[in-house]
């Protein structure tokens, strides 16, 4: 049985596969009780109660009066400040969340506004968005993944204003993709013709990111 | 805690700091993945350091089970951003809070291996002296590299050292000063790494010089 050895992006890729279960390991049992419903969580991920905080640097903490969120659209920009974001129309949703380290949370409750809603106000052509956020966090999405019903900027989780740590006093939240796409502390979106990696996506994460076909890295 | 070394013949070199994941499988197919810090510096064989945890579904397999001579599947190294490169010449800033003194170990290590004279601070918060990962290796005076425990529930009887949580007070003490140009990285349990770095930022390190990585996120704990 040959062990199945695979690299990061910008590294000499050495990849043996093997047929999905001939390796077993020995003495292995498993405790399953964190699969949950096989229907909702994705290959590789296990159910949490949790709600871990993962981050690459500091909590920024900017004062809701110097907060604004913008779309940029070349040299045109859409800017809400917090009291223009909080009289949009917004909607309360319960989605399943996924983190590339391999934690799922079911049913977690936010409530946000609708990107489609914040889009409406600008013309454009875009295919591509990369969202921005304080302390220069990126992340990069194709836009018909933040259209249509599929991603809010979420200001509460489970009823309560977003903590920082989790991303407040707003984050992008895009459920069907990993969780990294759902950016902390987002303070826009850039409108692009070409997809350009973000952070995460540099640093050897996959451009997508579909947890269904567990694109954790690139290459994947 | 235990540590193993992996035989891994294609393996491609790695940087300090990076991980890997481990993915075990049962007989009937079910699967459990974890990511794990490598433990070892470029060149040296492949190692992780595992901490069983009592509510664990890997940890207590690859401490208790798992045996010389046993073949896992690996996957990596993966990971750009928490890693350290001799090439850079900023002081260093390690601060560990229990087993996230793997990454920076690697580091340490990798420090050594490469001939960097780069000053370091190693500041390690551990809960008893006993529960210090590595000792007798970080009690090696090494030229250049100045470690600093703080032991938050229990002290040997001789202790004259730090002996509470890191709070500002004492990372103030610790940390190189901000006009140092440092780089920073921090890893552990998440409040922990919330309560250094905003500390650190509170000392004066830009947050881009404050490198996090936030442990315990996969196991429900």
């Amino acid at each position: 049985m040959i062990p199945t050895t695979l690299t990061s992006a910008g590294r000499t890729s050495s990849r043996v596969t093997s047929s999905s279960v001939s390796f077993v390991s020995r003495g292995f049992r498993g405790r399953r009780d964190t699969e949950g419903d096989l229907t909702r969580v994705p290959p590789g991920q296990h159910v949490t109660e949790d709600f871990p905080v993962l981050s690459a640097g500091p909590t920024p903490h900017t004062p809701l009066d110097e907060w604004t969120f913008s779309i940029v659209n070349g040299d045109e920009r859409e800017t809400w400040t917090w009291d223009e974001f909080r009289a949009l129309p917004s909607e309360t949703v319960t989605v399943d969340i996924h983190c590339v380290t391999r934690w799922s949370k079911l049913d977690t409750t936010w409530e946000g506004v609708s990107i489609d809603t914040l889009l409406e106000q600008v013309e454009h052509e875009a295919a591509y968005v990369l969202a921005f956020c304080d302390g220069g966090y990126t992340t990069n999405l194709p836009l018909e993944d933040v259209s249509d019903g599929k991603a809010w900027v979420a200001f509460a989780y489970d009823g309560e204003p977003l903590d920082p740590e989790h991303g407040g006093p707003a984050r992008l939240l895009v459920p069907h993709l990993y969780f990294w796409k759902s950016a902390k502390w987002v303070r826009g979106l850039m409108l692009r013709d070409t997809d350009e990696p973000g952070f995460w996506e540099t640093y050897g994460y996959h451009s997508y990111g579909d947890p269904w076909r567990e694109q954790r890295y690139a290459g994947d | 805690m235990r540590t193993i070394v992996f035989d891994i013949p294609a393996w491609p070199g790695h940087r300090a700091g990076q991980h890997l994941d481990v993915r075990l499988t049962a007989e009937d197919g079910y699967r459990a993945e974890r990511e794990y810090s490598i433990a070892s510096a470029p060149g040296e064989p492949v190692a992780i350091t595992v901490e069983r945890l009592d509510d664990g579904e890997v940890s207590p397999y690859l401490t208790e089970e798992l045996r010389q001579g046993d073949e896992i599947e690996l996957r990596g190294p993966i990971g750009g951003y928490f890693v350290w490169d001799p090439e850079d010449e900023s002081p260093l800033l390690l601060v560990a809070g229990g087993s996230g003194i793997v990454p920076l170990r690697a580091m340490l290590r990798h420090r050594r291996g490469s001939g960097s004279e780069v000053p370091v601070r190693l500041l390690y918060s551990s809960r008893t002296l006993a529960e210090v990962i590595y000792r007798a290796e970080l009690d090696e005076p090494v030229d250049g590299v100045e470690v600093v425990y703080t032991l938050t529930r229990e002290q040997p009887p001789d202790w004259s050292g730090y002996a509470r949580r890191v709070d500002d007070e004492l990372l103030g003490e610790v940390a190189w000063p901000a006009g140092e140009g440092a780089l920073a990285f921090v890893c552990g349990p998440t409040s922990f790494v919330e309560t250094v770095a905003s500390g650190l930022v509170e000392l004066g390190y830009p947050p881009p010089r404050v490198k996090t990585e936030r442990f315990g996120a996969t196991g429900g704990r």
